[in-house]
C-alpha cells in the first residue's frame, strides 16, 4: 500500500497531489511537465517535499510535520530510470550485485537465477554495459533493482528512450515482473497503451494535480476524448 | 661522462622519496578536498579555494619561508610536533617532503576536482537507490569514475614535487644526503667550476623521470577512460 500526501515548489510549478493506492502496479499518467518524475523521485527520497507524509505498507518514510525524511539508501524502494543508468565502470554481473552488496544481502542462487530467467538475461552477464543495446540496457536495469529486493519498484518511463520494437520486446518481461515477483510497482509514462497491459490502478496527473484516479479503464475515456478530437486518427 | 656519482644517486634517490611521499600522503587529502569544492557548498568555500591555490601564485620562497616560521623547530607547530609527537620538520628530508607536498597540492587538487565535477549524479543517485550510503556511493561510484583525474593529479603532483626547489631549499636548506634533492644539488654543482658534466647528467636524469611519469600517466589515463565508457 503506498499513502501519499504530499506539496512541493519547484520554481514556478507547484506539485499539491494525495492519493492511497492499493495496487499491483500504480500506473503514474500525464504529458511531460505534469509533476510524475518530480512525484517519483519525492517517493524514491531522491526529493524531500515541502509538506506532506509518504508511506509504504504502513511505514512513514516522510513526515515534513515530525520533521522526519528516510534517507534514499534506507527506503528499499528500487528505481529504474527512463536512462537506465547502468554503472559503466561495472560489468553486467557486477551491476546486477551492485545492490545485494550495498545492502548486505547474502548470494540468494535461487533468487539471482529466477531473476535472470524472469527477464532473459543470463547470455549478457559477462558484457561490459558499453556492449549492450537500448532494451538490454533497461532489462539490467530491471535485473539490479530486483536484486537489492527492494518493497516497492518505481518504474520512471522505462521504455521512453526505446523505438515501438524495443518496447514490444520489453513490455512481456514488465508483465511477467507483475504476476511473478510480489514486488508493487509505480509505473510513470504518457502511454496509455503501456498502462492498460501492465496498471492495475492508475493516478491521471495533470500541471501538478490529480485529475482523475481509479482502475485502467478511465483512460479509455481520455484516449476516446482525444480521438474525438482528432477523427482523423480514429480512423486507422 | 655518464658515470653517476655516489653523492649523485643520493641525491637522485632523495628526490624520488621526497617527492613519493608528498604524493602519497597529500593524495587523499587532495580527493577530500576535491570532494569538498566539487560538491558542497560551505561559508568560505572562495577564500578556501584562493588559500589551497596561493602556493601556486605565492613566490616559493615566501611559503618555504611561512614554513620555516611554522614548522620550525621554534615555530609555532614545530615546537609542538618536536615536544610532543618527536615529529621534526626543521633540516630533514621530512620538511621537504612537507614543503614539496604544498608546493604541489594546488596541482594535484586541481585535476581531481574537475574530475568528480564531472561524474554523473545521476548515477549516484541511482547508487543510493540501492541501498549504498552516501560514503559508500562515494567509493563504489564516484571515486573509480574519477580515478583518471585522480592518477592526473598524482602525476603533476609528483612531477611538481620532483622539481621544487624554493620553498624546499628556504625550509630546509640544502644538506647533502638529508634535504639535497637534484634541484638544489644542480643549483649547487652550478656553482662550482667543473660542476657542468655532473650538472647536466642529473639534468638528463630529471628530464627521463619526468617523461616516465607522464607516460604512465597517459597509460593509466587511457585505460581508466576505456573502463569508464563500458567498453
Amino acid at each position: 500500500m503506498l499513502r501519499i500526501e504530499t506539496q512541493k515548489q519547484l520554481g514556478d510549478f507547484s506539485l499539491d497531489v494525495a492519493f492511497t493506492s492499493e495496487g499491483r502496479v500504480t500506473g503514474l499518467f500525464g504529458s511531460s511537465g505534469a509533476g510524475k518524475t518530480s512525484l517519483v523521485n519525492i517517493i524514491a527520497g531522491l526529493l524531500k517535499p515541502d509538506r506532506g507524509v509518504i508511506a509504504v505498507d504502513g511505514e512513514v518514510l516522510d513526515d515534513t510535520s515530525l520533521g522526519l525524511h528516510t534517507a534514499p539508501h534506507r527506503r528499499r524502494i528500487g528505481y529504474v530510470f527512463q536512462d537506465a543508468r547502468l554503472f559503466p565502470h561495472l560489468n553486467v554481473t557486477q551491476n546486477l550485485d551492485y545492490g545485494r552488496r550495498m545492502n548486505g544481502l547474502s548470494y540468494d542462487p535461487a533468487g539471482h537465477s529466477h531473476v535472470v530467467d524472469l527477464l532473459d538475461i543470463g547470455n549478457l552477464l559477462d558484457r561490459r554495459t558499453g556492449q549492450l543495446s537500448g532494451g538490454e540496457r533497461q532489462r539490467i536495469a530491471l535485473g539490479r533493482a530486483l536484486l537489492a529486493q527492494p518493497r516497492l519498484l518505481l518504474l520512471d518511463e522505462p521504455l521512453g528512450a526505446l523505438d515501438a520494437d524495443r518496447k514490444a520486446e520489453i513490455l512481456p518481461y514488465l508483465v511477467r515482473l507483475r504476476d511473478e515477483t510480489g514486488v508493487p510497482m509505480v509505473y510513470v509514462t504518457h502511454d496509455p497503451h503501456e498502462l492498460r497491459q501492465l496498471a492495475t490502478q492508475v493516478v491521471v496527473l495533470e500541471r501538478g494535480r490529480v485529475v482523475r484516479f481509479g482502475n485502467p479503464e478511465i483512460l479509455a475515456d481520455t484516449t476516446a476524448a482525444r480521438i474525438e478530437m482528432q477523427p482523423s486518427e480514429a480512423r486507422h | 661522462m655518464l658515470e653517476i656519482t655516489a653523492a649523485e644517486w643520493t641525491a637522485i634517490m632523495l628526490s624520488i622519496r621526497v617527492a613519493v611521499v608528498a604524493t602519497l600522503v597529500a593524495t587523499p587529502l587532495g580527493i577530500a578536498v576535491a570532494w569538498l569544492l566539487a560538491r558542497r557548498d560551505f561559508w568560505g568555500k572562495s577564500v578556501a579555494d584562493a588559500i589551497i591555490h596561493l602556493p601556486l601564485v605565492l613566490p616559493p620562497v615566501v611559503t618555504g619561508y611561512l614554513l620555516l616560521l611554522t614548522f620550525g623547530r621554534r615555530g609555532l607547530v614545530g615546537a609542538w610536533l618536536a615536544d610532543h609527537l618527536g615529529i621534526v620538520f626543521a633540516f630533514r628530508w621530512t620538511g621537504a617532503a612537507l614543503a614539496c607536498g604544498i608546493m604541489s597540492f594546488p596541482l594535484l587538487v586541481r585535476p581531481i576536482r574537475l574530475s568528480i565535477e564531472a561524474v554523473d549524479r545521476r548515477l549516484e543517485q541511482a547508487a543510493s537507490t540501492l541501498g549504498a550510503a552516501p560514503w559508500r556511493v562515494f567509493w563504489t561510484v564516484t571515486l573509480p569514475l574519477a580515478l583518471p583525474g585522480v592518477l592526473a593529479g598524482m602525476v603533476l603532483g609528483f612531477a611538481k614535487a620532483i622539481g621544487e626547489f624554493g620553498a624546499t631549499i628556504t625550509f630546509v636548506s640544502n644538506i647533502p644526503g638529508e634535504t639535497q634533492t637534484i634541484s638544489s644539488a644542480i643549483y649547487t654543482l652550478t656553482q662550482v667550476p667543473d660542476g657542468d658534466a655532473a650538472a647536466l647528467r642529473l639534468v638528463g636524469i630529471s628530464i627521463v623521470i619526468a617523461m616516465a611519469a607522464l607516460i604512465a600517466s597517459e597509460v593509466f589515463a587511457r585505460r581508466a577512460t576505456k573502463r569508464l565508457h563500458g567498453i
